[in-house]
């Protein structure tokens, strides 16, 4: 199953709604495959397409296709078959000019535990040709901005797991890459390191940077990105916008409990709202097109035939029905980690 | 090779130095274990000096410094192997890789510190060897000669480090071959005359590219400067080090090939 071209932008929060969309993809791929050593077949045709300022997430279990699909993407591996360009250049071809495009945060921040945090960026610097008096302002710049200046001459082996995300991050900005790879940037991490990434990558696309990021996080999937591609097993299984890939399961559905039995009463009078689901651990469910605006319609007929409600939930489809539906598995992120310095 | 390239490849070297003393298992093969060999060889084989058919020196400790020297440059290149094989499993070879600079540099770059290493080993050993007695025939151009053969088996050996660390990319396998050094060493002329060993092992040390890079570290100390000894390890240690750097390179186009 393939890409589908420019997503719409999310205008919510952060985002703005682009006026213009140009017409060359930050990321098109078409056909990628990648094949290993022993027949393994890690990604088996993928098609994408992935607009100039979007925030694209790849969601997806271990050994899905992600890393290696990302990796191919950033020059490090060359594809078995298929094409793809990255900022309009061919990662095959001319992957100078594609390595100078794209900021790279690798899985697990592949980052040396003896250089310091100042080190490390301003030899990323070196690496994209800045000068040493360039590379230490922005050296002094980027760690500001990632809030490592108190622990900047400090050897990364000190720094806990979020902090090496951050640095990494920072790492990857130091040419002011116009395409940002970011492979599981808060794998591991805890809920409050996850969300200051978070709110740097949803900065850094602000500012027009397009992110390519691969998650087994459905609630990041969620919050970050303009689109999510579904990957299991190599293969892109579906691909929306997280509201409407929710959309394709199905509406919200309503759960009420009621405070004195009455099951079959109160089934007979939401079916009048919707469609009726099977019963679960005795509340009454019933499928609601219209969302919350039919809630309270629904607990006033209940009211008016004398059942008293003890609670109720209105529960939206999730990415995870979503990812059932579309592979037959949940998806089982790792644990994240305590937030302890290592 | 572009003036960016020559600075990442002196970026990565500096790093490759620095990671070096803060890595004490990367430091001690380079400096403390062939100090402290050349300690326990000099005071224990001092007398070998009155066998028939040693070089004239002065004491055991002129003869020994080479083979000190090139047991440390070549600790040096594994030790920077072990580095390289260490940054390919926690995928700090990624990052280069991901950076617009030449795929070589990568190599260039730690064989550039294994030569910084290799450089700053001789200087510390040509000050030890002067503090305990030892005296270099030919002066400072000696000394500086002995200096410039050290740098340069630090990149040749350095070449077989890093060829196995991109061959395996697994950090054990290139501290596997630490015993295969101290073998090569003593089937050379680097501890002892070949002259004066038993076959086969005679044979092999005459042969040994290792001796004659020694014998060239060594004859500014003893003797004096031939250029017969020049030329021989000037030709081993291209040898070596076309090689090694042109096994490197097979084994980096292959990673980058397989992805692994």
């Amino acid at each position: 199953m393939g890409g589908c071209g420019a997503g719409a932008r999310r205008v919510t929060g952060r985002f703005q709604p682009r006026s213009i969309l140009p017409a060359v993809p930050a990321i098109e791929a078409k056909g990628l495959e990648r094949t290993f050593e022993g027949g393994i077949h890690a990604v088996a045709g993928v098609d994408l397409e992935v607009a100039d300022g979007e925030i694209y997430a790849f969601l997806g279990p271990n050994g899905a296709g992600k890393t290696t699909c990302v990796r191919m993407l950033t020059t490090l591996l060359r594809p078995t078959a298929g094409s793809a360009q990255v900022a309009g250049f061919d990662v095959v071809a001319d992957p100078g000019s594609v390595r100078r495009a794209i900021g790279v945060a690798l899985q697990e921040a592949a980052l040396d535990p003896l250089m310091t945090g100042r080190e490390l960026i301003r030899l990323q610097a070196t690496l994209h040709g800045l000068g040493r008096q360039a590379g230490q302002e922005k050296a002094d710049a980027l760690l500001e901005r990632v809030d490592l200046v108190e622990a900047a001459d400090r050897q990364v082996g000190t720094y806990s797991g979020g902090m090496r995300r951050r640095l990494d991050l920072a790492s990857a900005l130091v040419h002011e890459p116009r395409v940002l790879f970011l492979d599981e940037p808060t794998t591991g991490l805890d809920p409050v390191s996850r969300r200051t990434i978070w709110e740097e990558v949803e900065q850094l696309n602000g500012e027009g940077t397009t992110v390519f990021l691969t998650t087994q996080y459905l609630e990041e999937a969620d919050k970050l990105a303009n689109r999510v591609g579904i990957i299991d097993f190599g293969r892109i299984v579906a691909e929306d916008t997280p509201g409407r890939l929710k959309a394709q399961i199905g509406h919200p559905h309503l759960e009420v409990k009621l405070l004195d039995g009455g099951l079959e009463r109160a089934e007979e009078i939401v079916r009048r709202f919707g469609n009726p689901l099977p019963s679960k651990d005795g509340a009454v469910l019933v499928e609601l097109p219209g969302g919350a605006s039919e809630v309270a319609p629904v607990v006033r007929a209940l009211d008016e035939a004398g059942l008293t409600v003890e609670a109720l939930d209105l529960v939206e489809p999730s990415l995870d029905d979503v990812f059932v539906e579309k592979t037959g598995h949940h998806l089982e992120p790792d644990e994240p980690d305590t937030g302890e310095i290592e | 090779m572009t003036v960016k390239d020559l600075r990442v490849v002196a970026a990565l070297g500096a790093r490759s130095v620095k990671q070096t003393f803060r890595r004490p298992q990367l430091f001690a093969p380079i400096i403390v274990f062939p100090s402290i060999l050349l300690a326990i060889q000099t005071a224990g084989a001092g007398r070998a000096i009155d066998l028939e058919g040693f070089p004239p020196v002065d004491s055991f400790l002129d003869f020994m410094l080479a083979g000190a020297m090139i047991q440390s440059t070549m600790l040096a290149g594994n030790s920077g192997g072990i580095a390289l094989a260490v940054d390919i499993e926690m995928g700090f070879t990624d990052r280069l890789l991901a950076a617009p600079i030449s795929r070589f540099a990568m190599v260039l770059g730690r064989l550039a510190g294994t030569a910084a290493l290799s450089a700053l080993a001789a200087v510390w050993f040509i000050a030890v060897g002067l503090i305990f007695g030892a005296h270099i025939q030919e002066g400072v151009p000696g000394a500086l000669l002995m200096i410039f053969f050290v740098v340069l088996s630090g990149v040749a050996f350095g070449g077989v480090g890093a060829a196995v660390a991109l061959r395996t990319g697994r950090a054990s396998v290139v501290q596997g071959l630490f015993p295969l050094v101290f073998v090569i060493l003593f089937l050379s002329s680097a501890f002892f005359p070949d002259n004066l060993m038993l076959e086969p092992a005679a044979t092999v040390a005459e042969y040994n590219p290792l001796s004659f890079i020694v014998e060239a570290i060594r004859d500014p100390v003893i003797s004096s400067i031939s250029w017969d000894v020049f030329w021989k390890a000037i030709g081993s240690l291209a040898l070596v080090g076309g090689l090694s750097i042109w096994w490197s390179a097979l084994a980096l186009r292959r990673r980058l090939r397989t992805g692994g």
